[in-house]
């Protein structure tokens, strides 16, 4: 059986390679539309990811985690308005900035809500996304206030200048792929591991001897740090901040990508974020009623497929499976583990 | 800063904490009783708010906008509760994310059937003048806010505390499988406290309407207010829901008024410190 395991883990990674192969391929042959898009959701899909690590893989559900990608789209949009840092090579500093302010920021937040769990821990992120919220909807003369900060320019690393769509596009993407190779390392890694665990029976691993706590916390922090780097690329691609990226719909939107997609699975998310893109940006153009596709496929989801849409093929092979034994001895289907 | 400073900011923070009384004591009970996190109550305001106004067009009348509108959003809150919360079971993920999803259908319905103009709930004339005391000027509306927060929040502790089913309301908020081992049908208790939320919050958009407007967002936007009002009371108390309701709103008027930099912070910061320190609120029960 662990055998069968592993090679089924092996289609599933080379699904995901080839699916990446595919992106970075024909995206860039698109329009400039289609590449906007698939940027944008790659940007925020590292957001959906670093939730899902708390979502699926701790059982934390966050009402809050747009507040990571605000204050690294903020960091970016200040310093490079205000002091015009981070628009050459020096980006790459932005970039560990914004990773390191939004870890810094889950550490503060963290140590007031991983004490809480199930509803309360919801209740408590929503309260913590909706400080920073409040900060950058008041703070004028930081944050501009309601109307935001506009980013006039995109870096630019010598010839390379990534105000053309196609460089920049690659940018994302590329950091998109070393992010989802490093959650994806995290999750597997023993530490994933003792989360699962947690997730499943916080309990039983406190007596086993695990200091769940910290478990949880650092989880956290690590979860902030992606989020503060999606915010440093949300804030390049959209080219503008607003506290609209941080209200409470937007880490909504990130909780339901990444339930529609699978929670738990990490490249659910991203599916869930280029579905709910698609339909946001591209259904809208062609139909006014595209938000009642939104909302029937969210009803839906959570009513039929708890497990999102990456649950799908277990599901149907579940179902064979059982039509399959009819009249048979009972025979116990593999469990599904991760 | 004059008397005459604290004394209208007083005034106002009160008036805006009736009107989040009303959205935030249905929330309370439900999630009192249901341990339900409705992230759709903020569209059940504003649902409340457009219906009242397409009664006001075609009759005229404002006040019988008013009932119409919050029984037309209680109906609504109760299919929604019998036909999609009760099925889900106790699993509060599933049940947050499903209120979003319906969150966003209301959103979309009322974008379509209303227009995304913003629109005023005009009250009656004998609403709209201001009463002069000690060189002030306090609007008659706002005081009419007030006064329906009192009423109504006198009637529902009365029902509460001095009628049959508010005590087994009681009893299922405090233990809701003792209260099933008694008798009380717990089921139908769910369906009547979630139809009466989506009352208050309907009631609380209407009045609101008048003060707040009625456009696209607003849903969203007095959700969160509503939460912080919850949380700060306790989950589930009626009382600590008017007292959460009347520090939020004092402390909106005069946060805004003060220090209007960090004045959302100053809200919402003290209501994430009580829920790390005391989960169930200032006075929830426990």
């Amino acid at each position: 059986m662990s055998e069968r395991a592993m090679t089924s883990n092996q289609t599933k990674i080379l699904a995901v390679l080839a699916a990446l192969v595919a992106v970075a391929i024909v995206v860039p042959n698109t329009n400039s539309f289609l590449i906007l898009l698939a940027t944008r959701a790659l940007a925020f899909s590292i957001l959906v990811m670093s939730l899902d690590i708390l979502l699926g893989y701790t059982g934390l559900a966050s009402l809050g985690q747009a507040a990571y990608l605000g204050v690294g789209a903020y960091l970016t949009a200040i310093l490079a308005t205000k002091y015009q840092f981070g628009l050459g090579y020096d980006f790459w500093l932005v970039l560990l900035f914004g990773i390191m302010v939004g870890g810094a920021l889950a550490a503060v937040f963290g140590l007031l809500a991983i004490r809480a769990s199930g509803v309360y821990f919801l209740m408590i992120t929503l309260a913590l996304g909706q400080c920073v919220w409040g900060l950058a909807y008041r703070w004028n003369s930081l944050t501009g206030g309601d109307n935001g900060i506009n980013l006039r320019q995109r870096p630019k690393f010598g010839a390379i200048d990534l105000s053309n769509e196609v460089a920049f596009f690659f940018l994302v993407f590329v950091i998109f792929c070393i992010s989802l190779g490093l959650m994806y390392t995290l999750v597997r890694s023993p530490f994933g591991r003792s989360l699962a665990g947690i997730r499943e029976r916080e309990l039983r691993m406190k007596i086993l001897g695990y200091n769940t706590w910290l478990h949880k916390y650092i989880a956290f922090i690590i979860a902030g740090a992606f989020g503060g780097l999606s915010g440093v690329l949300w804030a390049h691609t959209a080219g503008i901040v607003s506290p609209i990226n941080i209200e409470l719909t937007n880490s909504v939107d990130a909780l339901l990508m990444a339930v529609l997609g699978g929670a738990g699975t990490l490249v659910g998310g991203v599916i869930g974020s280029f579905i709910v893109f698609g339909l946001r940006e591209y259904l809208s153009t062609l139909v006014p009623w595209w938000q009642y596709v939104l909302g029937i496929i969210y009803v839906l989801t959570i009513l039929f497929l708890p497990t999102g849409l990456m649950g799908i093929p277990e599901r149907i092979r579940q179902r064979r499976a059982r039509n399959g034994n009819a009249g048979k001895p009972k025979q116990l289907a593999p469990a599904a583990t991760s | 800063m004059s008397m005459q400073f604290w004394v209208v900011q007083a005034f106002n923070g009160l008036s805006y904490g009736a009107l989040l009384f009303l959205l935030g004591s249905g929330l309370s009970l439900i999630f009192g009783v249901m341990r339900i996190v409705n992230l759709s109550h903020g569209s059940y305001f504003l649902l409340g708010g457009y219906v009242a106004l397409s009664v006001i067009w075609t009759t005229g009348s404002w006040v019988l906008a008013i009932p119409v509108a919050a029984l037309a959003i209680a109906f609504i809150g109760l299919l929604m509760e019998r036909i999609f919360l009760r099925p889900l079971g106790f699993d509060p993920l599933r049940q947050v994310l499903l209120t979003v999803g319906f969150a966003f259908l209301f959103q979309q319905a009322a974008l379509d059937i209303w227009s995304g103009n913003n629109f005023d709930i005009t009250p009656p004339a004998a609403l709209t003048r201001s009463v002069e005391a000690g060189g002030m000027y306090f609007p008659l509306y706002r005081a009419f806010m007030i006064a329906t927060a009192l009423v109504i929040g006198l009637g529902l502790w009365l029902a509460m505390e001095k009628t049959r089913i508010g005590a087994a309301v009681r009893a299922t908020v405090d233990d809701a499988q003792m209260a099933r081992g008694v008798g009380i049908d717990t089921s139908r208790i769910s369906m009547f406290i979630f139809a009466l939320g989506a009352f208050l919050a309907a009631l609380g958009g209407v009045i609101g309407g008048g003060f707040l407007g009625v456009y696209p967002g607003l849903d969203f936007e007095i959700l969160p207010l509503a939460f912080a009002v919850v949380i700060i009371g306790g989950m589930g108390s009626l009382g600590g829901a008017a007292i959460g309701a009347l520090m939020v709103g004092l402390a909106d008027n005069f946060g805004k008024a003060l220090f209007p930099e960090v004045s959302y912070f100053t809200l919402y910061a003290p209501m994430a410190l009580i829920l790390a320190i005391k989960p169930t609120g200032l006075f929830g029960r426990e």
